[in-house]
């Protein structure tokens, strides 16, 4: 099971980043107006699950005119909810050395908040920068993709909440075969920049539980382009270490051996 | 409501129409490329002329893609600090001890022993809920070098100790063999684990340094210790130790360079900034204390304790400057998107050059 988040009909209301608080019970992370956009979440992190983000582009919308200059360029808006991808090779639930994270039965990524004890490794492992840690408790917190919900046979929050049906809930398969009509529909009006994200089982990390339509490089989004699951070099890494070891090692056996027996006392 | 999943979301007949717009009216956009950071402007350094353009990339406001590590400079960077004098420690004690120089081997043992006991307490440090750092042994994980590394502080802590108790005691001398013995099994392990733990994460300027970054620990770790060894053992039993300091300092700045200059555009993050900084210290000093080790430790008690400190801050500074260019890599999206960005276009670039010859 997984989520579609349509941003191509994302009106940026915020529904998805209050019901995700509101349901989750999410503490307030700052009440600050950056002065950016109107986007003040910036980021998702530990007190922000759903984020909604806002870009303001000098470009038209297929054949859509944006604007009344004379040059012809206009503005368009783009808004994207982002969230938990729920990888399918998770790199933070690869590298939790608690078991704290680990894979629900509906193939989605999860935190036990009982048994995470801090260590942060998760954080920085994220090749999409989404877990974080929560200030003043010390847990790694993230989308749970409302596992509670779940389990009751309910959607998600947010999916719930979405008035345009932006995001959408559902078995993965499903959802990308919805997506791949979507796209075809989008190509044929003219909107050439859509493409889907995150929908190929065959990416760097597997495929995610949580892709998306966009209308422009993943990038502008603030989504990296080519992530990759941090854990796949992970063979090279120990066989790295193991050679560096042992040149420790046999440096200094060469070095004592060269050296020999202490002479003079004893 | 309805079950979960099936058909939930899909609302024949309304979506959105976008950009339908007025049929025939073909205008078109300029590009608007936002450049996050603005702080690509690397010309005119050196009075070199660039012979490859700035990267172009896009981001959102600049901010960054990943998620920087929440770790503490002065826990993580001196958890890898410690745990590298510790068990390169080990290892040169082992050797003094079966070569005949007991006073070198009891200053490493110790110092071994407070090491550890050091990095473990960072370690907890660090952890949002240190209360519940024995949830580290809860479970057995290859793929999280963490877990790795808190089962091999779990073996080599205890071996480490009782080398360095029993050699002080004088108590149970066999027993403290076995225990020299083990914890030199373990030291290379535990000096060169830290450079996977920093390199299994997402963070460019650790990431892609993962081929390199375990041999300039491993150099840094043997410098560290045999600078230790430099500092409080007899001029007499040194000898191996000066040695064992120039093998120690070489490897650790011939790792970095070549990891440096392998990372490209990445390597930036090495080069500038306090961590730039930090690297540029290590190498000075750490060729300092080599130099010192070399000429003139086995002459003055003196030169051998300044080459010591000398050495054991350049490995400070190199794990210092490796965790501050892992952060400021990971802070500005510039080096997140641009590497993945080429990567995409070298494969794009493959896809169609083998695909041209069959037409």
């Amino acid at each position: 099971m997984g989520f579609f988040t349509d941003t191509s009909v994302c009106i940026g209301c915020k529904a998805c980043e209050v019901a995700c608080k509101e349901w989750n019970a999410v503490p307030e992370d700052g009440l600050e107006f950056t002065g950016m956009s109107y986007d003040n979440t910036q980021g998702l992190g530990a007190d922000t699950w759903r984020h909604v983000a806002f870009i303001e582009q000098d470009k038209p919308m297929g054949n859509a005119a944006t604007g009344t200059s004379a040059d012809g360029t206009g503005m368009r808006w783009l808004m994207a909810s982002d969230v938990c991808k729920h990888c399918t090779h998770a790199a933070c639930l690869d590298v939790c050395p608690t078991g704290s994270l680990f894979r629900t039965e509906f193939g989605t990524v999860v935190v036990q908040e009982d048994i995470c004890n801090g260590c942060g490794y998760c954080i920085p492992a994220c090749p999409y920068g989404v877990i974080d840690q929560r200030k003043g408790d010390g847990r790694a917190w993230k989308c749970t993709l409302c596992y509670d919900r779940l389990g009751a046979g309910q959607q998600p929050a947010c999916a719930k909440a979405c008035p345009t049906d932006s995001i959408q809930y559902g078995p993965l398969e499903e959802l990308r075969e919805r997506a791949a009509a979507r796209l075809d529909q989008l190509h044929d009006l003219g909107v050439d920049d859509a493409r889907l994200y995150g929908e190929d089982p065959e990416d760097g990390v597997g495929g995610d539980g949580a892709f998306f339509l966009l209308l422009d490089e993943p990038e502008v989004y603030g989504l990296p382009p080519d992530p990759v699951v941090t854990t796949r070099d992970l063979p090279s890494m120990w066989r790295h270490a193991g050679a560096a070891a042992l040149t420790l090692l046999g440096g200094a056996a060469a070095v004592f051996a060269v050296h020999g027996r202490a002479r003079g006392r004893r | 409501m309805s079950g979960p999943g099936a058909g939930e979301g899909a609302r024949p007949g309304r979506e959105a129409q976008v950009g339908q717009g007025v049929p025939g009216d073909e205008t078109t956009g300029k590009e608007a490329h936002r450049k996050g950071g603005g702080r690509r402007n690397r010309r005119g350094r050196r009075g070199e002329r660039a012979m490859v353009p700035d990267a172009e990339f896009t981001s959102y406001y600049g901010k960054p893609i990943l998620n920087p590590p929440t770790w503490k400079a002065l826990d993580i960077a001196g958890y890898f600090f410690l745990g590298g004098l510790a068990g390169a420690g080990s290892v040169l004690a082992a050797g003094a001890q079966l070569t005949g120089r007991p006073a070198t081997a009891r200053a490493l043992k110790t110092s071994s022993l407070v090491a550890i006991g050091g990095s473990t307490a960072a370690l907890v440090h660090d952890l949002g809920r240190p209360a519940r750092f024995h949830h580290m042994l809860r479970v057995m994980k290859p793929t999280s070098p963490m877990s790795v590394g808190s089962w091999l502080l779990a073996a080599y802590g205890p071996a480490a100790g009782a080398a360095a108790v029993l050699d002080v005691t004088r108590l149970f001398p066999r027993l403290g063999t076995a225990a020299t013995a083990g914890a030199a099994v373990l030291g290379p392990a535990v000096a060169a684990y830290t450079a996977v733990l920093a390199a299994d994460t997402a963070v460019p300027a650790w990431h892609e340094a993962h081929r390199e970054l375990p041999f300039v620990f491993a150099g840094s770790a043997t410098a560290a210790a045999s600078g230790m060894a430099l500092l409080t053992s007899p001029v007499a039993e040194t000898g191996p130790l000066r040695s064992a300091a120039v093998f120690g300092a070489a490897l650790e700045a011939g790792a970095a360079r070549l990891m440096r200059r392998r990372l490209g555009m990445i390597g930036e993050n090495y080069e500038e900034g306090r961590a730039g900084r930090l690297m540029r210290a290590a190498e000075v000093l750490g060729a300092a204390g080599a130099a010192g080790a070399a000429l003139l430790a086995g002459r003055s008690r003196a030169a051998a304790a300044l080459s010591g400190a000398a050495l054991l801050t350049a490995s400070a500074c190199t794990r210092f400057g490796v965790f501050y260019a892992g952060v400021r890599s990971a802070e500005d999206p510039k080096y997140t998107v641009v590497p993945q960005r080429e990567r995409i276009d070298a494969r794009a670039r493959a896809a169609s050059a083998s695909s041209e010859p069959q037409g």
